[in-house]
């Protein structure tokens, strides 16, 4: 990454910050001014299954290609990942404080979210009891493809046929992620959700890279040791 | 002779372990005398395994045993196996006696609800089959035949007999635990039997389906017993939640069409995991 791109991300992401606080969002019936979480607590959430399907595809890239980087690139985005997972389920929760009066209450959504740590946590301890280079990269690829398979069920399903108090669950109005899969928000709110995605987006691509490389790294300087 | 040797070495089709320790058998015998010489025993090398291709060929059960008979010949093999030894059997009768009578302890004289008897009949089962379905694979990498079994038949056949194996092992203990929670617990009561046979018929096979597969994972791991848990239950959590689901609409009496969403989701839940289990199984066995 260039570093006028990276000037750019902090500028973008700085800019972002400050209008996700100031923008006027209009009034929405039932959230009002708890709304502007959408701008932190959605890219967040989007860049941790993001994350989970990057690092499926080079999962299945290592299966098909045999090549020990491919490894090293799903195990960075899926670390990257379990940190905005981790995000997403934070904002989240303290969002949950101020609008449902509890930090945690197994709303469908808190649900998914949970498990998508889960599987995380799942991938990690799989690969750390997996010594054999080659055999963890193509075990913990299958287990990521398993748990993609089953993902769904949580994330894109069960949110949408159980009840749910979570804005966009069966029955509630809500700016984004709702049963009709329109979008209800007001033009200013729309462009700075959309900078937002983008911004965290490119944060996490950046990461990404730098995570990667330092894997190579320590891949090759291994691999010349050995 | 160093590009001579890689050229040979590509030449060599990349399943024959044989032929490739045949081949670096032979280079190490070539490399102590000259080039002339390692070249006979290199060519002879390719022939033996030209002969051995043959052979495998000619005599290979893979050509005699088509796949659904290697997998009936595997599920047989297992099935005969636990007859003699009874040890799953055993062990996971009195996993079940032991759970039940520490649950039995803690809810004596309450009158449990219909979605908390639900979960405590589903968490018996889940654990249950979390100590007894990673047997299947976890036995033949203890006891070193899985190479065997990686010759002589195709991957397909191994899990679908294994599946077949583990899911026939769950129906048994599966109706040995309701009969003991129908009998010691008063407060479970099913109103409506036929969602709760069909809840319990398909929530059976999708866990034998996915927990068979993820045995087969942690078969090569190093901390088989803790890990098998830890994989298997965000796999298993989208049916451990569906079929607790219905089976509290079951003891509730609800009707077919008030639980059809349930079994939606356990349809596909079962399509989908056994569809990729039979696609992935293949990376996971020869790896």
């Amino acid at each position: 990454m260039k570093s006028w791109m990276k000037l750019l991300l902090g500028a973008w992401i700085s800019a972002v910050l400050i209008l996700g606080v100031t923008v006027p969002i209009g009034d929405i019936p039932g959230l009002g001014d708890r709304a502007r979480i959408i701008f932190f607590h959605v890219p967040m959430s989007w860049v941790a299954v993001l994350a989970f399907l990057m690092s499926m595809w080079y999962g299945i890239m290592y299966l098909r290609k045999r090549d020990l980087k491919y490894d090293i690139r799903s195990e960075s985005a899926a670390e990257l990942g379990f940190v905005f997972c981790i995000l997403a389920t934070v904002t989240g929760s303290i969002w949950a404080r101020f609008n449902w009066g509890s930090f945690w209450n197994w709303d469908p959504r808190e649900t998914s979210i949970f498990v998508l740590l889960l599987i995380y946590g799942a991938y990690f301890s799989l690969r750390s009891a997996l010594e054999i280079e080659e055999r963890r990269a193509s075990l913990s690829a299958v287990y990521s493809i398993i748990a993609f398979v089953t993902v769904p069920f949580f994330i894109f399903i069960m949110p949408r046929i159980t009840f749910s108090l979570h804005p966009g669950g069966a029955g509630s109005a809500a700016p984004i992620l709702n049963t009709n899969g329109k979008m209800y928000m007001g033009t200013d709110m729309k462009y700075v959700f959309f900078a937002s995605l983008i911004g965290f987006t490119g944060l996490y691509l950046w990461l990404l890279q730098l995570r990667t490389r330092i894997g190579l790294v320590s891949y090759h300087k291994h691999a010349e040791a050995a | 002779m160093r590009r001579q040797q890689d050229f040979l070495a590509d030449q060599v089709p990349k399943e024959g372990k044989w032929s490739s320790r045949a081949l670096a058998g032979a280079s190490i015998i070539g490399g102590t005398s000259s080039a002339v010489n390692f070249n006979v025993i290199s060519v002879a090398a390719v022939c033996l395994t030209a002969c051995r291709e043959l052979t495998l060929k000619l005599i290979s059960p893979q050509a005699i045993l088509p796949p659904v008979k290697a997998a009936s010949a595997i599920f047989s093999k297992d099935l005969n196996s636990e007859l003699r030894t009874r040890y799953a059997l055993n062990s996971l009768l009195m996993f079940v006696v032991v759970t039940l009578s520490i649950i039995l302890f803690s809810t004596a004289g309450e009158i449990v609800s219909s979605s908390l008897s639900a979960g405590i009949l589903w968490i018996i089962v889940f654990f249950a089959a979390m100590s007894g379905l990673s047997r299947s694979f976890v036995s033949e990498e203890e006891r070193g035949t899985s190479m065997t079994l990686q010759l002589w038949v195709k991957p397909t056949s191994v899990l679908l007999g294994k599946l077949a194996f583990n899911s026939v092992l769950i129906y048994v203990l599966n109706i040995l635990i309701i009969f003991a929670y129908l009998l010691t617990m008063p407060s479970f009561v099913v109103k409506s039997p036929f969602i709760f046979f069909i809840t319990v018929l398909l929530g059976s096979f999708g866990l034998a389906s996915a927990s068979t597969f993820i045995a087969a994972i942690i078969s090569k791991a190093n901390s088989k017993g803790t890990l098998y848990p830890v994989l298997s239950f965000p796999i298993l959590l989208p049916l451990l939640m569906s079929v607790i689901d219905a089976t509290r609409l079951s003891v509730d009496g609800a009707s077919m069409a008030e639980a059809s969403a349930d079994f939606k989701i356990l349809i596909s839940y079962c399509v989908v995991v056994t569809t990729v289990a039979v696609v992935l199984f293949d990376f996971v066995w020869r790896d």
